[in-house]
């Protein structure tokens, strides 16, 4: 069996559908953060295999987006943990369930 | 238009945002003049923009990926004035703050330049990026304040919104994967081609597309996050998220959606959509806004509401020839403008007197007409001008989209805006109502640095200004409209 395009796309579709299911389900910040994390990471695998497979006039557009996708990831990361390092240190907790001072 | 002179509004801002971190690093005693290195930036920024229009050299550059036509100088002359307002909004507050001074106009600078590239922006990889230069300082300015609901504000506003640029990049990559190009007229054309046989695929594109910058453009259901952050957030971050990164996400979603995804059997659909977001957003934010006691959660909600208003003209869009493009198109951008000036107005005056109340609780307002007649003054007319009567510029916004709706067979939207905006009155007029009748709780004055004076009597000349001659504006709106290449 060849892999084909279809097998690249499927598996990036599930892991796309896990990390969104990871990221609406998890209590923790930390972990909301790991599910997006898998959804960036399924994006760019689909971006990746639409460059290997499909005829295109521009394949390296793909990849140059993945590229621009893992920095701007790592950025969002970078200021995700210091804005979850900074409510800890108010809460002693990044549980989001019990961060809710904003209610109305 | 070559080399620098492509990108030099941003590079003012940004250079700015650099002189700023050096002044504040290497000269502590003078960090009075932050503010103002910001707005000469500013100012630098727009004198650039102005310059492009006066030698007329419109065109695309950098390969096609920035388009800068008449619609992106629109936005770069708007967006250099909201951050100019929030600038001047700001000095109090930095300076009770205290610390990080240096980095918070820095900040709000780089916001700006990200705003910027995003209105002018024409391809997947750019909108991403600059949507991203926008968001990360945003987040960061959000969770910006001593206390522990600013930081939740920051945390809860970065991982949703984390959720929802996810969602674009989804979209984004079936888009490439269908056209093989990121380059929005190139994606048009493939659809032209060979799009019909893929419907099904492009209809999911683009609500993930939806979904993503809608999450920007706080419309049901990505709202949650926005009375929570526009309460928690620091006041002046909150009218700059509410103006700033609602205008570009409009920017840039009807640009997409006009160079890129036009073609009839598709834009059928996604104007479908928009139409029932726009009710579901009007209705579900002014049902919730009714019941809310801090004001500006009251404004969150009222965010979603406007929101859902501004998506009645890109509703219109697709109707047809270009006559109902135009007015759609163009409706949505005056009405941008107009609730750009009023909701700062209204942030503005909030800010003044909730600095000296320490209180942002509407019944706190109460006979605030007698503690201090001009902010009460001001916040009166923003307020009128949100629920969009005359003579202010938000009743045209609202008369120019609604407009728009009836010419494109969407009566039904239209009648059910305007049904909202007589439930909006209720709750706007109310505030008015406590603030001008009430009683107060004592009877010492509430006054306003005269920073804060300057832009929010900027803010309400705006209103009114343009309340009473709206032809400037909607000449503006439709030349800007006029240059989108539909397609």
């Amino acid at each position: 069996m060849t892999l084909e395009l279809e097998h690249f796309l499927t598996v990036g579709a599930l892991l796309f559908s896990l990390g969104l299911f990871v990221a609406l389900s998890k209590r923790n910040a930390i972990g909301v953060l790991m599910g997006v994390e898998l959804m960036l990471n399924a994006v760019n695998l689909t971006l990746l295999s639409f460059s290997r497979f499909s005829v295109s006039e521009r394949p390296v557009a793909g990849q140059t987006f993945v590229v621009f996708v893992i920095t701007v990831a790592a950025a969002e990361a970078a200021v995700a943990l210091a804005l979850a390092v900074s409510v800890y240190r108010n809460r002693q907790t990044v549980d989001i369930d019990r961060i809710n001072l904003l209610k109305s | 238009m070559d080399g620098i002179d492509i990108v030099g509004p941003q590079v003012a801002v940004l250079g700015g945002a650099g002189l700023i971190l050096l002044v504040d690093a290497l000269f502590p005693q003078q960090r009075k003049l932050l503010p103002y290195i910001a707005l000469v930036a500013l100012a630098a920024s727009a004198l650039w923009t102005t310059s492009w229009v006066s030698r007329d050299e419109y065109g695309a550059a950098f390969d096609g990926t920035l388009m800068l036509d008449k619609y992106a100088v629109f936005f770069y002359y708007l967006f250099a004035g909201i951050t100019a307002t929030v600038v001047l909004a700001s000095i109090d507050w930095v300076d009770r703050e205290g610390r990080g001074q240096g980095e918070y106009y820095a900040l709000v600078l780089t916001t700006c330049s990200g705003l910027m590239f995003l209105s002018a922006s024409r391809d997947l990889i750019t909108i991403f990026v600059s949507l991203e230069l926008s968001s990360i300082p945003q987040y960061i300015l959000a969770g910006w304040g001593k206390d522990q609901r600013s930081s939740e504000a920051g945390l809860k506003y970065l991982l949703l919104g984390a959720v929802a640029s996810s969602l674009l990049l989804y979209g984004m990559a079936l888009l490439y994967g269908f056209s093989g190009s990121t380059l929005l007229p190139e994606i048009a054309t493939a659809i032209r081609d060979g799009g019909e046989a893929n419907r099904s695929l492009l209809i999911l594109a683009s609500v993930l597309l939806i979904a993503g910058f809608g999450f920007k453009m706080a419309i049901v259901p990505f709202q949650m996050w926005v009375p929570d952050v526009y309460q928690g957030a620091p006041t002046p971050v909150a009218a700059f998220l509410s103006v700033g990164s609602k205008a570009a996400a409009f920017a840039v979603i009807t640009r997409v959606f006009m160079e890129g995804l036009a073609p009839k059997f598709l834009s059928d659909d996604w104007s479908m959509i928009f139409a029932v977001i726009a009710a579901v957003s009007m209705t579900v934010g002014n049902v919730m806004a009714i019941v809310q006691t801090d004001i500006k959660r009251m404004l969150g909600y009222s965010s979603v509401a406007q929101a859902g208003t501004f998506l009645i003209g890109l509703a219109a869009i697709s109707a047809g020839g270009a006559d109902e493009f135009t007015l759609g198109a163009s409706g949505v951008l005056l009405f941008l403008a107009a609730y750009a000036f009023t909701n700062l107005g209204a942030f503005i005056a909030i800010i003044a007197i909730s600095q000296k109340l320490g209180s942002d609780q509407i019944k706190d307002y109460a006979g605030m007409w007698r503690r201090s007649p001009l902010l009460t003054l001001a916040l009166g007319i923003c307020l009128v001008s949100l629920t969009g009567i005359p003579p202010t510029v938000g009743f045209w916004g609202k008369m120019y989209i609604f407009n728009a709706g009836i010419h494109a067979d969407l009566a039904w939207l239209v009648v059910i805006g305007v049904l909202n905006s007589v439930v909006s009155g209720y709750y706007y007029l109310s505030v008015a109502r406590q603030m001008f009748l009430g009683d107060p709780e004592s009877e010492e004055p509430v006054g306003a640095s005269p920073a804060l004076m300057l832009a929010l009597t900027a803010a309400t000349a705006g209103v009114l200004v343009f309340g009473v001659i709206p032809m400037p504006l909607i000449d503006a709106a439709r030349d800007a409209v006029a240059t989108l290449a539909i397609g």
